[in-house]
């Protein structure tokens, strides 16, 4: 015994093979017989996501319809995966807005810092997760397709209120 | 009525009608075999099913449940897709036998069917007919010798396939038939001495004489039950696939229609696996605590009913097989060899000399096998049944006790394992690492 084995204690003199068939059979009996099933029936039954899930992103639209993004280019600075690509622009009263505003969800890595760093509450990570797509240039995200966006946003922890109550 | 009169008119239905004979005979063969034929393929087919619907409904799933109400199309689709599959010819396989290798495992499996008394013969115009393919006169030795060429499909399989997982899968497999072909024999013999006969109808037509033979043979019924299980190469004897360790076994190689005739090989084979052990111990067709059926003369409501009573038999059985598969773990090779040469084999030699001192020491007393105390007790059956519950009790308490499969296998004497644990503790303990 060069490999140093783990020698059990086990009570082999009172171990009968029949007996513990019998026992194991008569558990799988029972959860066969068990009308309760663990399987969620995927696209009919859909998980219930937790309020501060982080999925793909939505940009939030003011009353006229445009997105809230002002272009300050916290995003793109706090990015850790530099995932947002941001060109600036201004209008003719002055307001800034963004020319382009593209988010490659292939690199994001969900962390939600571009919700929690937006000073105007315009971007926001989502509470979604079916983002399948025929190819791959389908996963970036360019301002229209963020501000069409409709499902629900994650709601960032808050420290007055780390258990979401 | 007396049983004496029951069993005359059992007697007379046997002789009242003559078996068909001449050209009918022929036809009613061959629709036979096409009816059969085509009911074991969808039996099959809807077994695939069940295995997956058991799987999950143990495992607290829902299992397939997609195609068609509840799932019930998902044999077809399988069916297809298996069908449309690409046909894969590894380049260093040995050709012909690669082929021949799933014919060799399929056809076996099939024909063993074809002597099984599924029902109670129906009468015609033409005469009596046997509710079985071919009743042979031995038929159940033809049993055992086309089930033991099933392994040659499987041992081609392994060795053709030129791959070695195959190959040990087909080695594992050839060993295990072996080892329990010889216990299954013998337990089976136990069977012919209370019957007398090796035709299965004979033997169907003694159960209902005298009674099932699954309680005066409880032994025997038991290692019979075993062996079928090793012989099929179901859990917990499935070592010539034992998918965690040998991929997939025998069958590595194949795909396509070639993967699906050794899965039809092995559902089909558990068919007759479990037709057997109802015809062997469990009266085959007939009727339980209905001996209105079992006496009544040849009709074609009682084809009917007993040909339903065998299906929920049969069907008992292959639920067993599920049952067991999903709830016991694969033996190792070496417990597989021992379990089949150390106890199956003598339990079945001593098995065979009791019951054979039993059956003669019934026969000196003048005990007759028909025999009814007070007209009703079988007190043939119920002396053999005592002896058999006794033996039981010795085998299931006394000597399963640490010795039959433990788990591990090689046992341990107290100065062994003192000096195996004098061993484990000269390792030094685990301490915490620093910074802990």
């Amino acid at each position: 015994m060069a490999i140093q084995v783990k020698v059990l204690e086990r009570p082999i003199r009172q171990t009968s093979y029949v007996r513990a068939m019998l026992k194991g059979m008569a558990i799988t009996f029972k959860h066969l017989a068990n009308p309760h099933k663990v399987t969620w029936q995927y696209p009919e039954q859909k998980w219930d996501l937790s309020p501060r899930w982080r999925g793909t992103h939505r940009m939030l639209t003011d009353e006229n319809g445009k997105s809230k993004c002002v272009a300050c280019g916290l995003c793109p600075q706090i990015c850790p995966a530099n995932c947002i690509k941001l060109v600036p622009g201004e209008d003719e009263e002055g307001n800034r807005y963004p020319l382009v505003y593209e988010i490659d969800e292939f690199r994001c890595i969900f962390c939600g810092y571009c919700q929690e760093v937006c000073p105007e509450e315009a971007i926001h990570v989502g509470r979604h997760y079916e983002n399948s797509e025929y190819s791959r240039a389908g996963f970036v995200y360019d301002l229209e397709r963020l501000t069409a966006q409709t499902h629900p946003v994650c709601e960032m922890w808050d420290p007055a209120d780390p258990r979401g109550e | 009525m007396t049983i004496a009169a029951v069993l005359m008119l059992v007697q007379h239905a046997y002789d009242a009608q003559v078996p068909v004979h001449g050209a009918p005979w022929l036809w009613f063969t061959i629709i036979k075999i096409l009816v059969v034929f085509t009911v074991l393929m969808v039996t099959i087919a809807y077994l695939t099913l069940a295995e997956r619907k058991i799987s999950a409904w143990i495992q607290d799933r829902h299992g397939p449940n997609r195609v068609g109400p509840r799932g019930l199309f998902q044999p077809l689709a399988d069916g297809l897709k298996n069908i449309m599959k690409e046909e894969t010819y590894p380049s260093a396989a040995y050709g012909p036998l690669f082929i021949l290798a799933p014919v060799m495992s399929f056809i076996p499996a099939l024909i063993t069917f074809a002597v099984i008394p599924f029902a109670a013969p129906l009468p015609t115009p033409w005469g009596l007919v046997d509710m079985s393919i071919a009743d042979l006169p031995v038929g159940f030795l033809y049993i055992l010798a086309i089930a033991s060429l099933g392994v040659y499909g499987i041992v081609l399989a392994g060795w053709s396939s030129n791959n070695k997982y195959a190959l040990l899968g087909g080695l594992r497999s050839s060993a295990q038939m072996v080892s329990y072909e010889v216990s299954m024999g013998l337990a089976a013999v136990s069977v012919l001495l209370l019957s007398g006969n090796v035709s299965l109808s004979s033997i169907v037509a003694t159960q209902i004489q005298t009674g099932w033979f699954a309680f005066p043979l409880l032994i025997g019924f038991f290692l019979f039950l075993v062996a079928a299980f090793a012989e099929t190469n179901r859990l917990p004897f499935d070592l010539p696939e034992a998918e965690s360790e040998l991929i997939a076994g025998y069958h590595t190689e194949y795909s396509s229609m070639k993967f699906s005739m050794f899965f039809i090989a092995e559902y089909s084979n558990m068919v007759t696996a479990s037709a057997l052990l109802t015809t062997l111990f469990f009266g085959g067709w007939a009727v339980p605590f209905w001996t209105t059926v079992d006496t009544a003369p040849w009709h074609w409501w009682k084809t009917l009913i007993t040909l339903v009573f065998f299906m929920i038999k049969t069907g008992f059985f292959l639920f067993l097989y599920m049952w067991i598969r999903w709830t016991l773990p694969r033996f190792r090779y070496d417990q597989l060899m021992s379990v089949g040469w150390k106890v199956m084999l003598p339990i079945a030699l001593g098995y065979l000399v009791i019951m054979a001192a039993a059956v003669l020491g019934l026969e000196m007393a003048g005990i007759a096998p028909t025999a009814r105390l007070g007209g009703f007790v079988p007190i043939y059956w119920a002396i053999l049944a005592v002896l058999n519950i006794v033996l039981a009790i010795l085998v299931f308490v006394v000597l399963d006790r640490g010795r039959l499969v433990s788990p591990a296998y090689a046992r341990v004497g107290a100065v062994e394992l003192a000096e195996l644990r004098a061993m484990a503790m000269r390792r030094p303990p685990l301490t915490p690492a620093q910074g802990d």
